[in-house]
């Protein structure tokens, strides 16, 4: 089946949002959405890695052997995550301080190589960045939305702008961990209300849509149950 | 005395407070993932306490020696990733070869464990907070050993509890909108206020 460009560009953002939808690379996202400020930061960061990543991995795609194809992924990304972490640490200094060590993790973000295994290495270039672009805008938006929940309720500021009434009355626990917790399963109840449940139940990414899928010896699949 | 009360400071520290899931969103994804049923969530937790240990044993020596004194601290990132999964491999082939009952009922879970990013955060962390290039070797490394030891032992607790309540959680009756993910987040939130309670503990312990 052919995709069109803007399906496959809008198709990361809402049908397949990585974070709402296929649940992937849920650690730095619970972690860093306490401000919106480090949800945009890390947004970009994992959009900037993703597009270079999948442009780099499908102009490789027939060069790297099947066999050895998650190592070369890893080098490829770890690379990347590495110009990332230099030229946060040279310009954006506060960035740095706030995302810490979950900007080098994003070597092991489970988005990266799962586009990787399950689109850069079957599409062209072009395809491929637009896949990655629209992945990382779907990333950074429902970062954005969790990061606003949190901080607006959690510390009554948005962007660091003080909101009235609830500047002063503010949870706090919903910029601390159990905070990250509720607020990511009220989001996915959300989505499954509007959707019918149909954006996830609909949804096939089996065990081609898993990073572990390689290596991976199980028959039965803990992760699909898991997202159903 | 000082050197025992330290080390159960810092294993106390990285199993209660600073606890790798509940608190620092630390491979998150096995923890909703193999956390189904109790014998694989034991399992995997155990195949996370060896590997973090072992990793950190070869990734702090590697900073140390290696990567700091050539200037090339930068590359961490890569040679890290690259150390720990060849290392998981390479544990998996000896087990294989050596101990097949310890492969038998590990062994499904290595492979799991090189994207774990709990695994690669704590020996980040290790070397971020334990490493000091002027001073020896020697403490920094045993105290780098025991916080991973902690992390890992941590990762086990946060799993097992998780384990117990999800058999629960799965016999109840949600929303329709509310079951299978949501639902585990929200008692995962639940398990996480639960380690809240354990932020003054090791103070009033030790008075530090």
């Amino acid at each position: 089946m052919k995709k069109s460009k803007l399906s496959i560009l809008t198709n990361g953002i809402i049908k397949e949002n990585p974070i709402l939808v296929l649940i992937l690379g849920t650690c730095p996202f619970l972690a860093v959405t306490t401000q919106a400020s480090n949800a945009i930061g890390m947004g970009a960061a994992v959009t900037f890695v993703l597009l270079c990543s999948n442009v780099m991995i499908s102009l490789l795609r027939n060069v790297i052997s099947d066999k050895v194809r998650i190592p070369c992924y890893i080098v490829v990304i770890a690379s990347f995550v590495t110009l990332v972490q230099m030229i946060v640490k040279a310009y954006v200094h506060e960035l740095d301080v706030a995302l810490g060590l979950y900007l080098p993790l994003i070597v092991v973000n489970c988005i990266i190589l799962g586009r990787a295994e399950m689109f850069a290495n079957k599409n062209g270039i072009v395809d491929s960045a637009l896949d990655a672009i629209g992945m990382g805008v779907g990333y950074t938006l429902a970062m954005l939305v969790m990061a606003s929940i949190r901080e607006i309720f959690g510390a009554g500021t948005w962007f660091g702008i003080k909101i009235p009434v609830l500047n002063t009355n503010n949870i706090s626990i919903m910029t601390m961990a159990p905070g990250g917790f509720a607020v990511f399963g009220l989001l996915i109840a959300i989505v499954n209300k509007v959707s019918h449940g149909k954006a996830i139940k609909k949804k096939e990414f089996g065990c081609a849509g898993c990073p572990s899928a390689a290596t991976c010896g199980q028959k039965e699949c803990d992760r699909e149950e898991a997202a159903a | 005395m000082d050197a025992v009360k330290n080390i159960i400071f810092i294993v106390m520290t990285a199993v209660l407070i600073n606890n790798y899931v509940l608190n620092q969103f630390l491979g998150i994804c096995p923890f909703l993932g193999v956390s189904k049923k109790l014998d694989q969530a034991a399992g995997m937790s155990v195949a996370v306490i060896f590997v973090m240990v072992l990793a950190t044993a070869v990734t702090y020596p590697i900073q140390y020696f290696l990567l700091n004194p050539k200037g090339m601290g930068y590359l961490q990132t890569i040679v890290f990733i690259l150390v720990i999964a060849a290392l998981v491999q390479l544990v998996e082939i000896v087990l294989k070869r050596y101990i097949p009952a310890l492969h038998a009922s590990l062994g499904v879970y290595l492979p799991l464990i090189t994207t774990n990013c709990a695994v690669l955060g704590v020996c980040i962390s290790n070397v971020d907070s334990y490493l000091v290039e002027t001073a020896a070797f020697g403490g920094g490394f045993v105290n780098a050993l025991f916080n991973s030891f902690g992390a890992g032992v941590g990762f086990l607790l946060a799993m097992v509890l998780f384990a117990g309540v999800r058999s629960k959680v799965e016999k109840a009756n949600p929303p329709e909108c509310f079951k299978g993910m949501p639902i585990t987040l929200i008692s995962a939130a639940i398990l996480s206020v639960s380690f809240m309670g354990f932020a003054g503990l090791v103070q009033n312990l030790f008075g530090n």
